[in-house]
């Protein structure tokens, strides 16, 4: 199997793969087949395809009215049109009337880094998150993306699901990527401070978390996976643990995987915390690369907060 | 007695029931709910395959209250019919009640939350393409406010209904030509109508809709023709049943004082006695 796909393929090869067995399982996107990579499930599997055309809020509602009749959706688009244009949509029509659409955002973040804000999506943790009902996941590789995908089609509710566009460098090897809804990866184990990622950040917190163990500091790196529910044990024993903690989102500042955690750690463990994330800015354009290193999503940066906290 | 009487005076019970309703929540819309009361009978009494004994019943017809907001008819039917106790409807809009506002799941008969405007049309089309994947015989009602029309999804929904051929479903519009603000035509124009919706490939048929008779001969007369959904525009009155209430827009969600709701409730009354003599 190519493993040097990026994220949003493996989802849909797994998919694909899964729905040949389960026909209730059908696939809806809007006119975004090929950002998705939803081309072979719909020539495979048409009848268990569905097209909108540009019209996101009709297909969150058409998820919906399938779900409600035994269906097994999965909505797929572009993460910052499905995350705005139809949050209505997914406020009534999925999270309250509780029907199991899984929301699948693709090239989320500042993957479009250099088409600007409108396809940015740095608000949708923090909007999804504030939604009762819904779980949130940003997977980090392909293979965590690979039990996901296994995972969404057993979970029965509402899940949002935002992924990158790009290949992204491996966190975990094809056999050993746990992965349990809700359940944060500890990947690296440390004492002195915790580091936090979700999506494309675990793998820099993993990498500064090497760097700082040759300066002999001891960090933690947690992999995020789910934002909602959010896995509070492994926060607050982190925060008992290690006395500081960092975390790292491809997200805004406001809402995000750092506003999440210290809602935890304020009203349990208060420690030091720093969040790296993207401020309350329309972002800068460029590659996804050059807009993480403008805003400091990156191993030094990570690496030279650690050292000022824990001094 | 026979079934179309029988059934004109379930709709006027029914009003009665929920302008009490409206009256003991102090909250409520009233203008709505009158006008798409004969609609709603008809579709529960007559046309709609239902078991109140079973409401997940797979095979059953849905049916989709897209102006959630006159909610009061949907919820006094369903009790009528058994789906939950009509003990119940005292709780209306009460402090955590089931029965709020606007339809919930919570209520055994009711389908899909609704409330906010022009989303209905959409589930409704997603229920009907699930029909079509399970080759299952059942039909989709949803049932639009004309106001409700300038929400756009709307009219996303009913270009896939046409595109995907959705001979199952059956959209109505409760035409009473009366939003909040006043006369649709002034707030948004809507007309053509029927013209809008041919062009989106629906089949279109033009009832009144206060007629119950003639709403059950039109539910019956579908399909006029296959692979196309078909919409039909029921044309009713704002408030239908109570002269006061009637055509004006101010009764969108004004709730009758004790006077008011005395008055109304006889003119009901002398109607239903009328149509027992008749």
């Amino acid at each position: 199997m190519n493993t040097n796909i990026p994220c949003r393929k493996m989802f849909t090869n797994k998919l694909l793969e899964l729905a040949r067995k389960n026909s209730d399982i059908i696939a809806i996107t809007s006119d975004a087949r090929g950002s998705v990579t939803l081309e072979d499930f719909a020539i495979q599997l048409p009848q268990q395809f569905v097209e909108t055309g540009i019209a996101e809020q009709n297909e969150v509602s058409i998820a919906a009215g399938l779900a409600a009749c035994g269906k097994k959706p999965f909505v797929c688009a572009p993460a910052s049109f499905l995350s705005a244009r139809s949050l209505e949509q997914i406020k009534i029509d999925i999270a309250y009337s509780n029907t199991n659409v899984k929301i699948i955002g693709v090239s989320g973040g500042v993957s479009y880094g250099p088409l600007g804000s409108s396809h940015h999506s740095l608000h949708d943790i923090a909007v999804m998150r504030a939604i009762p009902g819904i779980c949130v996941i940003l997977p980090c590789d392909i293979h965590q993306t690979r039990k996901m995908t296994k995972a969404l089609v057993d979970y029965i509710g509402p899940v949002y699901v935002r992924m990158g566009r790009s290949v992204v460098p491996d966190v975990y090897t094809k056999n050993d990527a746990p992965f349990d809804i809700g359940k944060a990866n500890t990947i690296m184990e440390g004492k002195d401070i915790t580091i936090m990622g979700t999506g494309e950040t675990v793998k820099i917190a993993f990498e500064a978390g090497i760097l700082l163990k040759e300066k002999d500091i001891s960090a933690r790196i947690i992999d995020m996976h789910t934002i909602k529910p959010l896995d509070k044990e492994v926060i607050i024993k982190a925060a008992k643990e290690t006395g500081h903690i960092i975390t790292v989102e491809e997200h805004s500042i406001y809402g995000g995987l750092g506003a999440a955690v210290s809602e935890q750690i304020v009203q349990n463990f208060p420690v030091s915390m720093r969040i790296i994330g993207i401020p309350d800015e329309p972002a800068i354009t460029g590659t996804s690369p050059e807009i993480f290193k403008h805003y400091g999503l990156t191993v030094d940066n990570i690496v030279n907060i650690a050292v000022k906290m824990i001094d | 007695m026979d079934r179309i009487k029988f059934l004109k005076n379930k709709a006027i019970q029914i009003r009665k029931e929920l302008l009490q309703m409206i009256y003991d929540a102090k909250t409520g819309h009233t203008g709505g709910s009158l006008s798409s009361v004969d609609i709603l009978v008809s579709l529960y009494y007559e046309i709609m395959k239902i078991d109140p004994k079973n409401p997940k019943w797979k095979s059953r017809d849905r049916f989709i209250l897209s102006k959630g907001h006159s909610v009061e008819g949907y919820y006094t039917i369903l009790a009528d019919l058994g789906f939950f106790l009509k003990d119940e409807l005292k709780n209306f809009c009460k402090f955590n009640s089931r029965l709020i506002g606007h339809p919930s799941v919570k209520i055994p008969g009711v389908e899909m939350n609704t409330g906010a405007l022009g989303h209905g049309l959409s589930v409704a089309v997603g229920m009907a393409l699930a029909g079509k994947m399970d080759e299952k015989n059942y039909k989709v009602y949803v049932l639009m406010g004309d106001g409700e029309l300038a929400e756009g999804s709307i009219w996303e929904g009913a270009m896939a209904a046409g595109h995907y051929k959705l001979d199952n479903l059956i959209g109505i519009i409760d035409r009473n030509h009366l939003q909040i603000s006043g006369n649709t035509e002034n707030i948004m124009s809507l007309e053509n109508l029927k013209e809008k919706w041919n062009s989106f490939g629906w089949n279109v048929l033009v009832e009144d809709g206060n007629n119950i008779k003639k709403m059950i001969d039109i539910f019956k007369k579908i399909p006029i023709a296959k692979e196309k959904p078909h919409l039909i525009i029921a044309n009713t009155i704002k408030g239908k049943g109570v002269p006061f209430i009637e055509n004006d827009a101010k009764w969108h969600h004004k709730v009758p004082n004790q006077d008011q709701l005395k008055e109304a409730l006889e003119i009901l009354d002398s109607l239903l006695k009328k149509g027992l003599n008749i």
